[in-house]
């Protein structure tokens, strides 16, 4: 005999640890098997793009440290990219190769993070999660040799970067690289084929190929739905044509393929820090751009594969010293626009798998 | 190196089927008519020389004349890109289709450009606000807003 049951309405979140900051999810389940779920998002909206047409071009740049927090470098390299291309500047050797070298430091921060807290989703309460913390905060103390800053680096400028790297800190980067590599492998070794993760992730929130790309996934979500897809390769921007390095990808789109997908990613970043830093030029950091830009009127769109997938900026200028219109394009929140389609018809505890195998940042879905 | 396909070049090959829905053709963009943006880039996703099956963003500007409306394309078949845009003439109720039917990742980005500038997009599913609250007076990021 069946049993009648009554479809429930639960609030996951805005405020609520597995949802990684305020999001918040309307979810209706059926027992525990989610039926539909609605998102709501905007408790972190603060205007980005509005704030942006008040400033400076070079004023923009701490605000967008503020958008994926977690990887502040990469944004500020999209953004200086935006503007460069806007305005046609060229920007030195060195600065292009020390773009490069933070932007795959900032990339192996992120993945630490993301795959550290998807254990933490996983309920393998912060053993995991710690433990890729302490190999970021090595990463941070690099940062802050560089840039002074330990989250908003607002390190790179029009042009370049605002200053040169320390004496220490190519020494300290030769030491990280080696300690990071033994890390990696040695998270691989007990995290790849641990039972749990096996058959918790396995199967579970699979995003086909052409799913992702319809609802225009990109990033290690996209990847791990095998589709080989990376703008480094695909579009490459500042110096990426001149490494060696292989996008990884998956086959199944599950969360054990996202999660496999970003520890190859890892790897290969720091394949590449080490070809950068032997190919570093010596030379000037920063090219001659006056103190007030002024980019001819027109408009320009400027894109990098950010940790989290396609970061992208449009520029619109009037030929004044502001920003018409500065349009972020959102990569976490795009990401999350399959979500629907991955959850349903699993339980309330995959939900929060795929949601964190997903990886967002609040401050990128907002703005 | 994705390919910019130059707005010339795209609409030469257009030019037969929709010689009447391009308004002007610029060196990396194409300006068309909103009326036909749909057919046009259903067209442009799905014929095997074009094969646009990435959206990359949709973004609004507001220029008080009038609003533009800006579409990124990314082909990841032959790995070349092309910029749309079409206009919406005066500020009270502007409105252009939808292409949440072409694709999904439309969604989120329509409802976000009618929260924050307040364009309408026609047969969207779910033609609500997406940051601000319901009830929320105006549209931000117009120029006229503050």
């Amino acid at each position: 005999m069946a049993i009648k049951t009554e479809p429930f309405v639960l609030n996951l979140g805005p405020v609520h640890p597995s949802t990684h900051g305020v999001y918040r999810m309307r979810v209706t389940l059926d027992g525990e098997v989610v039926v539909d779920i609605e998102p709501v998002v905007g408790y972190l909206h603060r205007g980005i793009e509005k704030l942006a047409e008040e400033r400076t071009y070079t004023g923009v740049i701490p605000l967008t440290d503020r958008l994926d927090y977690i990887s502040s470098m990469s944004n500020n390299l999209a953004y200086v990219l935006a503007v460069e291309k806007l305005a046609g500047i060229k920007v030195p050797e060195r600065a292009e190769y020390l773009r490069v070298i933070m932007a795959e430091l900032q990339r192996i921060c992120n993945h630490l993070i993301a795959v550290g807290s998807f254990f933490n989703d996983c309920g393998a309460y912060f053993t995991p999660f710690l433990h890729m913390y302490r190999e970021r905060e090595k990463i941070i103390d690099l940062f802050e040799m560089v840039c002074g800053q330990r989250l908003t680096y607002n390190y790179m400028r029009i042009g370049g970067v605002s200053q040169d790297i320390p004496e220490e800190f190519l020494p300290a980067l030769e030491k990280l690289l080696e300690q990071i590599h033994r890390s990696v492998d040695e998270f691989d070794l007990f995290l790849k084929e641990n039972e749990i993760l096996l058959a918790r992730s396995r199967g579970v929130g699979i995003l086909t190929k052409e799913k992702a790309i319809n609802c225009s996934i990109t990033g290690p979500v996209l990847r791990a739905s095998g589709v080989g897809w990376d703008l480094r390769k695909a579009d490459p921007y500042s110096v990426y044509d001149r490494f060696e390095f292989d996008i990884p990808t998956g086959s199944a789109g599950d969360c054990y393929d996202r999660y496999r997908v970003r520890i190859e990613e890892m790897r290969q970043s720091l394949r590449i820090i080490e070809q950068a830093v032997k190919q570093l030029p010596s030379g000037p950091v920063k090219a001659e751009v006056p103190h007030l830009v002024r980019p001819p009127a027109g408009d320009a769109y400027a894109h990098i594969e950010s940790p989290k997938g396609e970061l992208a900026v449009y520029l619109v200028s009037d030929n004044s010293i502001a920003p018409y219109r500065c349009h972020i394009r959102p990569t976490s929140l795009l990401n999350l626009s399959a979500l629907r389609d991955m959850v349903i018809g699993w339980k309330i505890a995959d939900l929060i798998i795929i949601f964190g195998s997903i990886d967002i940042c609040l401050g990128e879905v907002d703005r | 190196m994705t390919l910019a396909l130059s707005g010339k070049e795209v609409a030469a090959k257009l030019e037969q089927k929709f010689a009447d829905s391009i308004i002007e053709v610029n060196k990396d963009s194409l300006l068309v008519k909103s009326e036909s943006l749909l057919e046009l880039i259903s067209f442009l996703k799905t014929s095997p020389e074009f094969r646009f099956d990435f959206l990359n963003t949709i973004t609004a500007v507001d220029y008080l004349e009038y609003f533009e409306v800006v579409y990124h394309l990314t082909s990841m078949e032959h790995n070349h890109s092309l910029v749309i845009k079409t206009r919406y003439y005066g500020r009270e109720n502007p409105a252009v289709p939808s292409i949440v039917s072409l694709y999904e990742g439309a969604n989120v980005q329509e409802r976000e450009i009618y929260d924050l500038m307040g364009i309408r997009f026609e047969n969207h599913p779910n033609m609500k606000r997406l940051f601000l609250w319901e009830g929320f007076q105006g549209h931000p990021l117009r120029k006229d807003y503050l």
